[in-house]
């Protein structure tokens, strides 16, 4: 399956609580960033944590700017934080 | 020695600071259930003693040597550099080694870019490649503090960075692996690949170390 993103395409990552295992961190819920490159298709954690992962999903490592993560952030405006996280965890930001 | 031979009248040792206590027995629960299923997935025959064993001993004698001799190899060969950056785990194949299916991923610190890792949800590591992951790096501080304060975190490891320098922290939230390929030390043109690898150090591999040196030792 072709990936639904591109690299360099600004995204915001989902805000949600699925009341699951998912491996999103709750300080990146609702960052908006840009995709850094695009990885394989791995097992979903939802459903991966009690059974197969099926249906694999696209991967992707998204980069946010670190003055965007916390208010009161120490560093250069260009520090950054890069994580990974599953397609369906991904809104396109016009 | 027989117990005979122990010699009690002249003591040269003190029980008080010698003894060591056993190994707990499990009490929680949920050790219990771990115990239970380990127990009942041998029984079942999901897999064999002699099978994990195998894979402890693999684990166990892993270490960071490993990712130092990547890191040589990668210092005097540019196209293995190259493939080691595109596709990490192609690279690593070539040393025998294979974290698939996890995306073994190796960032490259430069003068102005420094990488650093971090599993914030658990304690996600390369073992294969750095061997037992330390203390530090499992600890709910280090997790907590170096994805939002990483300056102080480095600074406090001994890396200390002007802002020239743009800091990327990699929280390992997925299904990669990180390993960091540290900047070669300066003086070192013409050094074999397993003089080279001598100099690189764990934390260089995890990124809570960055300027090697001449001097240096693989286990700090």
């Amino acid at each position: 399956m072709s990936a639904l993103f591109d690299v360099g395409q600004t995204v915001r990552i989902a805000s949600r609580e699925p009341g699951v295992h998912h491996r999103v961190p709750a300080y990146a819920k609702g960052q908006v960033g840009f995709i850094e490159r695009i990885c394989g298709q791995h097992g979903r954690p939802e459903t991966l944590i009690r059974g197969d992962g099926q249906p694999f999903e696209r991967l992707y490592r998204i980069r946010i700017p670190q003055t965007d993560l916390w208010p009161d952030y120490q560093g250069s405006d260009r520090d950054c934080l890069d994580i990974e996280v599953f397609e369906h965890w991904l809104e396109a930001v016009e | 020695m027989s117990h005979d031979d122990h010699g009690h009248d002249h003591h040269d040792h003190d029980h008080d600071l010698t003894f060591q206590p056993d190994h707990p027995e499990p009490e929680s629960d949920d050790a219990l259930l771990g115990m239970a299923l380990r127990e009942l997935l041998i029984e079942k025959g999901m897999y064999t003693v002699s099978e994990e064993q195998a894979v402890m001993a693999t684990m166990q004698g892993a270490s960071p040597e490993n990712g130092a001799q990547i890191v040589a190899r990668a210092w005097v060969d540019p196209d293995y550099k190259a493939l080691l950056l595109a596709d990490g785990g192609a690279a690593i194949a070539e040393f025998g080694h294979d974290l698939s299916p996890a995306e073994f991923t190796v960032l490259e610190n430069t003068q102005t870019v420094h990488n650093v890792v971090v599993c914030t949800l658990c304690s996600c590591y390369p073992r294969a490649l750095l061997g037992m992951s330390p203390a530090w790096y499992k600890s709910i501080s280090y997790r907590s503090r170096v994805v939002r304060e990483p300056r102080a975190v480095l600074a406090e490891f001994g890396v200390e960075l002007s802002d020239e320098v743009e800091v990327r922290v990699h929280d390992s939230t997925a299904e990669l692996r990180y390993m960091i390929l540290p900047q070669r030390p300066p003086g070192t043109g013409g050094w074999s690949e397993e003089r080279l690898a001598g100099l690189v150090t764990r934390n260089s591999l995890i990124g809570t170390h960055r300027d090697l040196m001449i001097s240096q030792q693989l286990h700090e």
